[in-house]
């Protein structure tokens, strides 16, 4: 086997062990990426000399008898994650030259505990987007049929990941921006509890709604990934003081008595049904593990795209106000369709006048969405461990498809938007292929459950070992 | 017709706090080389994130306690959006619908109520010069200033006249500066004053329109302002004009307000909460340990002066102006006393004598009254001779005081203690010269 197709967690192990070192590893990926990317289009920087000067050191950190999760493995990071001395351009023309100043306390992390830096990857443009079409570059491919979409709006981290050209890379997710594209490339996309991990350098799309995780090939690998981004920052005064537990502890403990709720408003009109099926199917392995399958209601689903285009817009108009060629980067001539769109969508819902028809109104519903998902996992209300369904309502597209129309692109995010409004996690697994394309299941639970998420995410891997399906690049 | 001024005031105090409102480079950037005193989050770069300043928080409250305001337990920030170069992010962090404190006033000498609408927290902005470098106009932009601390004090529109307003701006003065929350020093822009100037029939009903003036740094320029204002706009009521709703600058040189923005609408800020920021909540706690806090005011020790060490008023309200000075008179009067100096003796000879407490010791001052005190010798029969002397010249005087005008007295006194020459105690000249009268 290429050392290419490892887990973070076998990489590990062959690190740890001395059996590879992190520059073969890194040297390994690099190789890879200028075979496959020039048609993938997955990263729009790849940082060559600093991945290997860093695969070094963390070689050299290894000889020391160091071992952390990610010592010495080559990761990337979507690019929106800013960057000292590395181009960070949120896949934007705005942005085209922009070299920031210094790193975001993800990316600090991340390199403190020793992980590989090999570029920066592609997305839509400010992470305005379902498909990676809207990057201002170019859009990524789908690695398992390149005439598809890859999902977005992180498009490049998991196609990435699954195309075997690094073994982890970050993401963000507003409304779905993880867990849509890790159920369109057949990876393991995790959306942290807001808050749980930084947003501090990472170029802000809708900041009460932004979540900072990662793209990996499985849940265990997610929680390792987790175990070094996750934490109180003294730079984002959203993250609370809570500790951060040892997510691999209680990760094989399987799903035996766990109850599983099932959100009647998920399998509606307009789902595909052989996703509906495969769902099905996946809970039907879960509930032979031990797991209790309820039926719930989350009544308010309905709101949450509409709601969803108000809060988030607003906040995007306010965002994207200092990007205006003043101090960096370009002027706001170079602002792409999509970006335009969603300022003036949101400077009109901000309005005096219109605001509270709109952004207030919004977020009374939001408010509603929330106490939702309260109920639902309420122990004293008999409420359910987790949640599933499925984390797109349709297979990936085709180029140029839903470009047209965009309220059709915004409606891909139904079954992700409600996690980001309630501040919940979510964690996508591969739930297998639907005519050679790849097809996710979203693992909701309560705020600050990512152990929970894991542990079904892992249990239902054991059995459905779909990461080991590698696309024919 | 008759027209009565209505005016209001914002007010804004930057906060002397040792680090920004929202990241910790340095706030004390008066005079510092430009653009040294910045990092990711006050220049507004992409993915910087704000902090509050918690002690920020607490002096803004601090403030609003002062003004006796309500302190609201749920507070949040909001975003104030617009574009100007000097304010990087494209919005100002600022507080919109729950500001710290609400409802509040100040009581001005005449008795007039002067209520505060609203104090609340934000940021300051980065400075805009405009000049000429190798033969070009360029404007520079420093950010040193971006996102120092400010509180904003609004008024009702209460005031209608400028010595009121004057008088309110002192106050405000002398509270932030006991609070020791901020200089105030003017020429530095530490407060900043935006008057806003209409002219009404009736007192009690606003007018339709608003003058706001921006921006003064000097109580002065406030007061001439105001004056020039009401000037103004008399005469276009008289000529049967309303003054356009706009907002005017002060030109000193010129001794005028000038229009800068015509406001054919309110600007549209599209406030909204600041996601960055969680809602801050205080307990009742917190806020009674805030009002404990709180040290003596100006107002209070003026009163304290008078009952306490018996000065009077005039004393009492020089010696508070500066809390440092009115602390060195309390020190030296506790030493006066085991010196026998008496408390208005103190208050005297450190107002008359302007005294420098800064490098002076309490001691020296009462040593210096005890000296200054201490009576010269006196020979009984050199005062004999001097008394005789005074009232053989002062044939008038003896006469007025024989036919009952007894205050005459004081009179002889001082012609005695002249013609003496000498410190002595002036109780014993005055019954010499009773008993040498009979």
């Amino acid at each position: 086997m290429s050392i290419t197709a490892l887990t973070i967690e076998e990489a590990r192990n062959l690190l740890d062990t001395k059996q590879i070192s992190s520059v073969e590893l890194t040297q390994g990926f690099l190789d890879r990426i200028k075979k496959y990317d020039e048609n993938l289009k997955a990263f729009l920087t790849v940082v060559e000399d600093t991945a290997l000067t860093m695969a070094n050191k963390a070689d050299k950190r290894l000889k020391n008898g160091e071992t952390t999760p990610l010592l010495g493995i080559p990761i990337a990071l979507k690019d929106l994650f800013v960057t000292q001395g590395i181009r960070t351009t949120a896949a934007s023309r705005v942005l085209e030259n922009y070299v920031p100043q210094y790193d975001g306390t993800v990316v600090r992390r991340l390199k403190d505990a020793g992980a590989v830096i090999l570029g920066k990857t592609n997305c839509d443009a400010w992470a305005h987007g379902s498909s990676g079409e809207n990057s201002d570059f170019e859009p990524t491919k789908n690695p398992y049929n390149p005439a598809y979409v890859p999902g977005g709006s992180s498009s490049g981290s998991p196609t990435a990941v699954a195309a075997d050209m690094c073994l982890g890379a970050t993401g963000t997710d507003t409304g779905g921006s993880i867990r849509l594209p890790a159920g369109f490339t057949n990876t393991v996309g995790l959306k942290p509890t807001y808050g749980r991990v930084s947003r501090y350098g990472v170029i802000a799309m809708a900041s009460s709604l932004d979540s900072i995780g990662h793209f990996t090939k499985t849940s265990s690998d997610s929680a390792m990934f987790l175990s070094v981004t996750a934490g109180k920052d003294p730079r984002d005064a959203t993250t609370p003081e809570k500790a951060v537990p040892d997510y691999l502890k209680d990760i094989q403990k399987g799903v035996k008595g766990l109850k599983i709720g099932v959100p009647k408003e998920y399998f509606i009109k307009g789902l595909d049904s052989r996703i509906k099926i495969q769902t099905e199917q996946a809970l039907g392995i879960l509930e032979r593990q031990g797991a209790k399958l309820v039926e719930i209601s989350l009544p308010h689903t309905e709101y949450a795209i509409a709601v969803y285009y108000i809060v988030q817009t607003a906040e995007v108009s306010s965002n994207l106000a200092r990007y205006d060629g003043t101090r960096f980067g370009h002027d706001r001539s170079h602002f792409g369709d999509e970006a335009k769109r969603r300022i003036m969508l949101g400077t009109y819902v901000l309005s005096a006048g219109y605001y509270d028809a709109y952004y207030k109104k919004a977020m009374q519903v939001r408010t509603l969405i929330k106490q939702d998902f309260e109920k639902a996992f309420d122990p004293a209300d008999n409420g359910v461990d987790v949640i599933i369904t499925p984390s797109s309502p349709t297979l990936p597209w085709k180029f140029g498809e839903k470009m047209a129309d965009p309220l059709k692109m915004y409606l891909s995010d139904i079954f992700t938007v409600t996690a980001n409004l309630a501040g919940i996690p979510g964690l996508t697994v591969p739930a297998g292929f639907i005519d050679g394309l790849p097809n996710g299941l979203q693992i909701l639970g309560p705020h600050f459950s990512e152990e929970l998420l894991f542990r079904v995410g892992h249990a239902f891997e054991s059995e459905k070992a779909y990461w080991t399906e590698k696309p024919a690049l | 017709m008759k027209y009565t001024p209505i005016i209001g005031l914002e007010v804004h105090v930057e906060l002397k706090t040792k680090s920004k409102m929202f990241c910790s480079c340095s706030a004390d950037y008066f005079g510092k080389p430009p653009n040294t005193h910045t990092c990711p989050v006050c220049l507004g770069l992409p993915g910087a994130l704000p902090v509050p300043n918690k002690k920020a928080l607490e002096w803004c409250m601090m403030v609003a306690l002062a003004l006796n305001c309500r302190i609201s337990e749920f507070s949040k920030f909001d975003r104030k959006n617009y574009f100007y170069p000097d304010l990087p992010k494209g919005y100002q962090i600022s507080q919109y619908d729950l500001p710290v404190g609400i409802n509040g006033h100040m009581k001005l000498a005449s008795g007039n109520l002067i209520r505060i609408r609203r104090v609340h927290m934000e940021e300051d902005t980065g400075k805009l010069t405009h000049q000429t470098v190798n033969g070009a106009a360029v404007s520079l932009i420093d950010f040193n200033r971006s996102s120092v601390p400010l509180v904003e004090i609004v008024t009702e529109p209460d005031f209608h006249d400028a010595e009121d307003v004057k008088e309110y701006l002192q106050n405000l003065q002398y509270i932030v500066r006991y609070l020791e929350v901020s200089n105030a020093d003017m020429e530095k822009g530490d407060m900043r004053l935006e008057p806003n100037i209409s002219l009404s029939t009736d007192p009690k009903v606003l007018p339709s329109y608003k003058v706001e003036v921006k921006n003064i740094n000097s109580f002065r320029f406030v007061e001439k302002t105001i004056n020039f204002e009401i000037d103004r706009q008399l005469k276009l009521l008289d000529k049967g004009e309303t003054p356009l709703q706009e907002t005017r600058g002060w030109n000193e040189n010129k001794g005028l307000t000038y229009s800068q923005r015509v406001k054919e609408e309110a600007n549209d800020y599209r406030y909204f909460p600041e996601p960055d920021i969680p809602p801050m909540i205080w307990t009742d706690r917190e806020i009674s340990r805030l009002r404990e806090s709180l040290p003596e005011l100006r107002d209070e020790k003026i009163v304290r002066f008078s009952t306490e060490y018996g000065l009077p008023h005039q004393d009492a309200d020089i010696l508070t102006r500066d809390k440092n000075l009115a602390n060195f008179f309390e020190e030296t009067a506790k030493i006066g006393i085991d010196h026998n100096v008496s408390h208005r003796d103190i208050a005297n000879t450190i107002i008359n004598q302007k005294i420098d407490y800064e490098k002076t010791h309490p001691a020296e001052v009462v040593k210096q009254i005890v000296a200054e005190n201490k009576l010269d010798e006196l020979n009984p029969e050199e005062l004999q001779r001097a008394v005789e002397k005074i009232l053989s010249e002062n044939q008038k005087a003896v006469t007025d005081y024989k036919s009952g005008k007894e205050s005459v007295i004081m009179f002889l006194l001082g012609q005695t203690m002249r013609q003496l020459g000498k410190k002595v105690d002036a109780n014993t000249v005055k019954q010499i010269l009773i008993d040498t009268l009979k």
